[in-house]
C-alpha cells in the first residue's frame, strides 16, 4: 500500500510501513460505540468487511449517540457514532479535533391512528409542529381540513405522542419542527431529549407504535425503517419545495442530494427541510466520528479503508435493511475528506 | 483454638464491611458525579418541576411524586392480595393446592420486567382506557380522575406494579406465617377461637415478618424501571390523578441516560439517582423503625 504524504507526521516511515502493512499479523478489534440507529447495517458491515479483510475486527456498541460521543471524548473507544451531529462545546471539550464522516441517512414519518380514517393523511411542517405544541387539539382542526379535502376527520381530541427516552429519531424531528416553526423552536429547541409541551412518552420505535396503535385519536413520530419493516402506515409531509412527499428510500436519498451543494466541510449538517423537487423534509445523515490525528495509526489507516469501503460497495447492503444510501455527490466529497486523517 | 474462630470473625467482618462500603462508595459516586448540579440548583433540584434538557434547567419534583406515588398505590393494591395469598397458602389451602399455588405465584416473580411491560401496553392499558371512558361523568370531576383518558398513566403502572410486588410480598409473608409455632394456633383453638380469630392471632404473632414482607415489595416498586415506563406515559408532572401521565426516577434514568451527552445534564440524571438513593434508604429505615418499634412495644405472644 502506498502511503500519502502527510504534512508533520512523516519523520518515521518504519512505523508507517508497519501501519500500512499490518495486513500480515493479527491485528487487535477496533472498538467503537454509539448510535443505535444505524447498529444493523453496522453490524452487517463489520461482519461483512471482516470476510473480506479477516485481519480487521470492528467491535460495535450501539449505547446511544450521547455514549457514544461521551466515550470517544473519553477515547475509551477509537470511533464513535452518532445521529446528531457534535456540538462546538462537545467538539471543545474532546482531546483532539474530530472529524464526522456521514454512513448512511434515515427518517423520521409521522403515524396516526383516527377510527375510521384509511387515507393516507398530509402533513406540514407547520401543522405538524401545532400539533405537538399541544396547538391542534382536535382531529377535524380546520388547518389539518384544509390539507385534506375529502377525508372526514372527527371531532375527536388529538392524542400527542413522541420518544420518552433520549434519540436521535427526536432530534431530527424536534430540529425539522424549530425550522418550519419559530414558535416550535424558542419553546421546545432542539436536542436527544426534549420538553414537550403536550402528550404522552413512549420508549423506543416499538413503545410509540404500541401507543399509537392503541389509543384511538393519536399521532406520533417513528423512523422510516421501522415503519416499513412492521408495515405501519404513515403519512406525507409538505416539503420546502411545496410538493407533498411520502417517505422512501428514493425520497431521502433525493433529500441528501440537494443538500449535497451546501454542505459544510465538515459534514455537520441538518438536511431536514432539504430543498429539492422530491426530498422528504425529515431525512438526516447518521455519523461516524474519527479523530484527525489517530494515537493507533493502525486503526486509523484500518478505518479509513473501512470507511472508503463502507461508502461505496458497502452501500448495496442499505437497501436490504431499508436504509436510504448516500448520494454520489455526498460520497465524493467524504473521500476527499477522508484524506484528512493523518494515518502516518 | 483461638486462631480459626479469629479467621473466621476476621472473614466475615470483611465480608460485612465489604458491603457497607459498597453502599458507602455507591453514594459517595453519586454525590460526586451529580456535583454539577447540585452546585448548580442545590435544593431546588428537589423542590422544581422543570425538566428541560434544552435549556439546561433541571428539577426532579415530578419524578420523586411519581415514585412515590406509583409505590404506593401499588401497595396499597397489592399488600391485601399478597397476604390473601400467604393466608390462603399457609392456613386454609388443600394440602394438594399449597404446591402448585407456590409455583404459580413464584412463575409471577421471574417474568422479566419488559414482558410486564408489553403485556401492560398490549392488554392492560386498553382495560383500563376502557375504565376510564367508561367513567361517569360526576365521578370524573374528582382530582382523582380528571383529565382525558389516554390509558396509559398512573393507574395502569400502579397495577402493573402491583402485580410485580405480589409474589414478592406473599412469598416473604407466607416463609414468615409458616414460623409462627403450631402451638400458638392450637393454644387460640383451645380457647374456644374461630378460624378467622386463630388465623388472626396467628398474623399477629408474625407482625413484624409480615410488615417487612410488605416494604420489600414498597422498595422493589420504587426500584422498577421497565414495566413502569412502558406504561405510565413518561410526561414529568405532578399530579394527582389516576389518569394523568406521569414519570418515575428510574424510569427517567433508564430513558435519558444513554443519550445525555452534556455535563450537567448528564450530571441532573446522577442527581435523580442521588435522590433515589436517599428514597430509598430512607424507605428502609423507616420501616426497620416501624419493625423494632413494633417488636418493643408488645411482648411476642401478647396477641393470643
Amino acid at each position: 500500500m502506498l502511503l500519502t504524504a502527510c504534512g508533520g507526521g512523516t519523520t518515521q516511515p518504519v512505523t508507517a510501513n508497519n501501519a500500512g502493512g499490518a495486513d500480515g499479523s493479527q491485528a487487535q478489534p477496533i472498538n467503537g460505540a454509539g448510535a443505535t440507529f444505524p447498529n444493523p447495517i453496522y453490524s452487517k458491515w463489520f461482519a461483512e468487511y471482516n470476510r473480506l479483510h479477516p485481519n480487521i475486527r470492528i467491535n460495535y456498541q450501539s449505547i446511544g449517540s450521547g455514549g457514544g460521543i461521551q466515550q470517544l471524548t473519553n477515547q475509551t473507544v477509537f470511533f464513535g457514532a452518532t445521529d446528531g451531529p457534535m456540538n462546538d462545546e462537545q467538539l471543545k471539550a474532546a482531546p483532539g479535533p474530530i472529524l464526522h464522516f456521514p454512513t448512511v441517512l434515515g427518517a423520521v414519518v409521522p403515524v396516526y391512528n383516527i377510527p375510521g380514517i384509511t387515507d393516507e393523511l398530509k402533513f406540514t411542517g407547520a401543522v405538524l409542529a401545532d400539533i405537538y405544541l399541544g396547538k391542534i387539539k382536535k382531529w377535524n382542526d380546520p388547518a389539518l381540513g384544509k390539507l385534506n379535502p375529502g377525508v372526514k376527520l372527527p371531532a375527536t381530541d388529538v392524542t400527542v405522542v413522541h420518544r420518552s427516552d433520549g434519540s436521535g429519531t427526536t432530534y431530527i424531528f424536534v430540529d425539522y419542527l424549530s425550522k418550519v416553526s419559530p414558535e416550535f423552536k424558542s419553546q421546545v429547541g432542539v436536542s436527544t431529549s426534549v420538553k414537550w409541551p403536550a402528550g404522552v412518552g413512549g420508549k423506543g420505535n416499538e413503545g410509540v407504535s404500541g401507543l399509537v396503535t392503541q389509543t384511538p385519536g393519536s399521532i406520533g413520530y417513528v423512523e422510516l425503517i421501522y415503519a416499513l419493516q412492521n408495515k405501519i402506515a404513515f403519512g406525507s409531509v409538505q416539503n420546502a419545495a411545496g410538493e407533498f412527499v411520502k417517505a422512501s428510500v428514493d425520497a431521502v436519498t433525493k433529500a441528501a442530494d440537494s443538500a449535497a451543494a451546501t454542505i459544510p466541510p465538515d459534514f455537520r449538517v441538518s438536511i431536514t427541510n432539504a430543498p429539492g423537487a422530491g426530498a422528504y423534509p425529515i431525512s438526516s445523515f447518521t455519523w461516524i466520528l474519527l479523530y484527525e490525528d489517530p494515537k493507533d495509526k493502525a486503526a486509523g489507516k484500518a478505518m479509513v479503508d473501512f470507511v472508503k469501503w463502507a461508502l461505496t460497495d458497502g452501500q448495496q447492503y442499505c437497501a436490504d435493511l431499508g436504509y436510504a444510501p448516500l448520494p454520489s455527490t455526498v460520497v465524493m466529497l467524504e473521500q476527499a475528506a477522508l484524506g484528512k486523517i493523518k494515518v502516518s | 483454638m483461638r486462631s480459626p474462630d479469629f479467621g473466621f470473625r476476621l472473614g466475615i467482618g470483611v465480608f460485612a464491611a465489604a458491603l457497607v462500603l459498597i453502599v458507602i462508595g455507591i453514594g459517595v459516586t453519586l454525590a460526586n458525579d451529580s456535583w454539577l448540579s447540585l452546585q448548580k440548583f442545590g435544593l431546588d433540584f428537589w423542590r422544581t418541576s422543570n425538566w428541560d434538557p434544552v435549556a439546561g434547567d433541571f428539577g426532579a419534583l415530578p419524578f420523586i411524586w411519581g415514585t412515590l406515588y406509583s409505590s404506593v398505590l401499588a401497595l396499597l393494591i397489592a399488600a391485601p392480595v399478597a397476604l390473601g395469598i400467604a393466608v390462603f397458602i399457609s392456613e386454609l389451602s388443600p394440602p394438594v393446592l399449597r404446591a402448585p399455588l407456590i409455583f404459580l405465584t413464584e412463575l409471577l416473580a421471574a417474568i422479566p420486567s419488559i414482558v410486564y411491560g408489553l403485556w401492560g401496553i398490549f392488554v392492560l392499558v386498553p382495560i383500563v382506557r376502557d375504565l376510564e371512558t367508561g367513567m361517569p361523568e360526576s365521578l370524573r370531576a374528582l382530582p382523582l380522575f380528571s383529565g382525558p383518558p389516554f390509558g396509559v398513566g398512573m393507574l395502569a403502572a400502579a397495577l402493573i406494579l402491583a402485580v410485580m410486588v405480589v409474589p414478592f410480598t406473599s412469598a416473604v409473608a407466607r416463609e414468615v406465617l409458616k414460623t409462627v409455632p403450631m402451638t400458638q394456633r392450637e393454644a387460640a383453638y383451645a380457647l374456644g377461637a374461630t378460624r378467622f380469630e386463630a388465623i388472626r392471632a396467628a398474623m399477629f404473632y408474625a407482625r413484624t415478618g409480615i410488615v417487612g414482607a410488605v416494604m420489600l415489595g414498597f422498595g422493589r416498586a420504587l426500584g422498577e424501571t421497565m414495566a413502569v415506563t412502558m406504561v405510565i406515559g413518561n410526561n414529568p408532572q405532578v399530579s394527582l390523578s389516576l389518569f394523568a401521565p406521569q414519570y418515575t426516577m428510574a424510569a427517567v434514568i433508564a430513558n435519558e441516560f444513554t443519550e445525555a451527552a452534556n455535563a450537567l445534564y448528564l450530571s441532573a440524571l446522577i442527581g435523580i439517582g442521588l435522590v433515589l438513593f436517599i428514597i430509598t434508604l430512607l424507605v428502609n429505615m423507616l420501616s426497620r423503625g416501624l419493625i423494632w418499634s413494633m417488636a418493643r412495644r408488645l411482648p411476642v405472644n401478647a396477641g393470643v
